[in-house]
């Protein structure tokens, strides 16, 4: 036996090393990202293409179930509450300026509260809530380069990988590099901190050097990659295979015409529900 | 197995000039071409043309001949130069593709864009970073390592191509004297053990000192100086075209002028 972080490589099949593989673990995260994509999208797809109540609601309580499968009820109700904004402006828009809504509950001053809108503003926060959950359920869950592993497993070309990956990996960097940059500028006198007037002209003197010396470095950085062979002609290798089953590319399929069905049923007007 | 230039002119696109005149060099496997000059002196625009990068990914033109195991450079694409020749800048920083979660996965970068065989990307990697002495480092976030650490990862990411020769602008100019040594021991074993040819541009000739069997003094874009690393780094005509000789030679030189006596044959060991 060796300590070797690679004598795993000389098995048959290969096994890679598990800080490479990174095996997801715990409830829900466990399932292929491809699943858990397909999850999200169905949810939001129905709860803002299915009309009335039911939508919404079934998806905002599956989101939920799954947030609390995954055990990040908690964290994913902490988004919803960041959403309280939006969710305030919908409620007033809606239940104050409904267009062509009669039914007055109340009035405001010139305002009038009414039931259509009312109903309407509700509907439209649950389809809200329901696609801030689906969306926070699926970014909890799945690591950035998981899903771009088993998107390029599926086909995804190099270069839009590339792409993804590297705007990803940049926001941190980029985060660091101004950091640097705003104590450059701070040592040299410039007053980055106080007011938001003082802010404000603090960002060109910051974001300047962050533009042109991530453009400087583009052309090297291109010559880098051409110098690792990123255009060769092909498919890239596979490196990390994440855990798919038959079972679950059954629940994917079923679960994406289900929502094709009842959104089509839904706007055809021969699914008719509450 | 051999780099060849045979007076090679290269112009930038929308350049009037030349940056590069008449420059022949020969590089055979498992030796090491060191190359100085001052700044400007067309040091960088040598690795590009060397390397096969000028003209095919930054434009244009190149006059002469540069050739790579006998094929004209400018007849190879980007993916088969890269099989030939791996080429390596200064900023370490931008070496690394920035797409990868450990260096093992970098250093699989390479390989992975030929769409080899998993085993074989894999024994790639293991190969490279047993080269560079870089098991212990598999496991790190390549965005997390030292500025010597990072430029041995880069170079490793380009050997695990298996090129036959090497370019290298400045690989140690960001590097403090530990990193330049990490990197100047893993390019003596590279050639000696592997028959790698490398061609590397330095300022710092104490380390081509050691390093190189070769070295080429270049000055304004034309090869000035040419001939056996001892013999070149002892000239004393080096000053005049802006390189300053390795310590070494300085330090005999400083006792020589000072009375003391210093046999000629020191002096050949300190450049050597």
């Amino acid at each position: 036996m060796t300590d070797s972080p690679l004598a795993d490589l000389h098995e048959e099949p290969v096994r890679l090393p598990d800080f490479v593989a990174r095996l997801p673990g715990g409830r829900y995260r466990t399932l292929n990202p491809a699943t858990k994509a397909t999850f999200a999208l169905v949810e939001a797809l129905v709860a803002f293409a299915v009309r009335g109540w039911t939508g919404p609601t079934t998806m905002l309580v599956v989101g939920l179930a799954a947030a609390a499968w995954a055990g990040l009820l908690g964290r994913t109700l902490r988004v919803l509450v960041i959403t309280s904004p939006l969710v305030l402006s919908i409620m007033l828009v809606n239940t104050f300026l409904y267009p062509g809504a009669t039914d007055v509950l109340w009035r405001i001053g010139p305002l009038a509260a009414t039931a259509e809108g009312l109903t309407a503003a509700l509907q439209a926060v649950l389809r809200v809530a329901a696609f801030v959950v689906s969306v926070a359920v699926f970014s909890f869950t799945t690591p950035a380069d998981d899903l771009l592993a088993d998107l390029e497993r599926r086909g995804l070309g190099r270069r839009a990988e590339f792409v993804v990956g590297a705007a990803l990996q940049t926001i941190p960097r980029m985060r660091e590099r101004a950091a640097e940059i705003a104590d450059a500028q701070r040592s040299r006198g410039l007053d980055t901190e106080g007011s938001r007037w003082r802010r404000v002209r603090g960002i060109v003197p910051l974001a300047a050097p962050m533009v042109f010396g991530a453009l400087s470095e583009v052309e090297e950085q291109t010559m880098a990659l051409e110098a690792r062979a990123f255009s060769a002609p092909g498919r890239r290798t596979v490196l990390r295979t994440l855990p798919d089953s038959a079972a679950q590319r059954a629940v994917r399929w079923l679960t994406g015409l289900g929502a094709v069905v009842a959104v089509a049923g839904s706007l055809a007007g021969w699914l008719r529900l509450p | 197995m051999t780099l060849r230039l045979v007076a090679a002119t290269y112009r930038y696109a929308g350049a009037a000039a030349p940056t590069l005149h008449d420059v022949e060099l020969r590089l055979e496997p498992g030796r090491v071409l060191g190359v100085v000059g001052p700044n400007e002196a067309g040091k960088s625009t040598l690795c590009l043309v060397a390397s096969g990068l000028a003209p095919a990914t930054i434009g244009g033109h190149l006059a002469g001949s540069v050739t790579l195991d006998g094929l004209e450079t400018a007849s190879l694409r980007p993916h088969e130069l890269a099989q030939r020749c791996g080429v390596l800048f200064q900023n370490p920083a931008t070496q690394l593709s920035g797409t990868t979660r450990t260096v093992l996965e970098e250093l699989a970068f390479g390989p992975r864009n030929l769409g080899l065989p998993l085993p074989e990307v894999l024994a790639r990697v293991e190969w490279a970073a047993a080269v560079l002495g870089l098991e212990a480092l598999l496991d790190r976030d390549p965005q997390r390592l030292s500025g010597g650490q990072a430029q041995l990862v880069a170079l490793a990411s380009v050997l695990a191509l298996r090129p036959g020769h090497l370019v290298l602008d400045e690989p140690t100019s960001q590097l403090d004297p530990q990193g330049t040594r990490l990197v100047g021991e893993a390019l003596g074993r590279l050639a000696a053990e592997t028959g790698t040819a490398v061609l590397i541009v330095e300022h710092k000739t104490g380390l081509l000192a050691r390093l190189a069997d070769e070295v080429l003094v270049l000055d304004a874009g034309a090869v000035v100086r040419s001939g056996s690393a001892a013999e070149v780094l002892a000239d004393v005509a080096l000053e005049a075209h802006g390189v300053e000789p390795p310590p070494a030679v300085g330090l005999v030189r400083a006792l020589e002028a000072a009375g003391l006596a210093v046999d000629p044959a020191l002096l050949e060991e300190a450049a050597g």
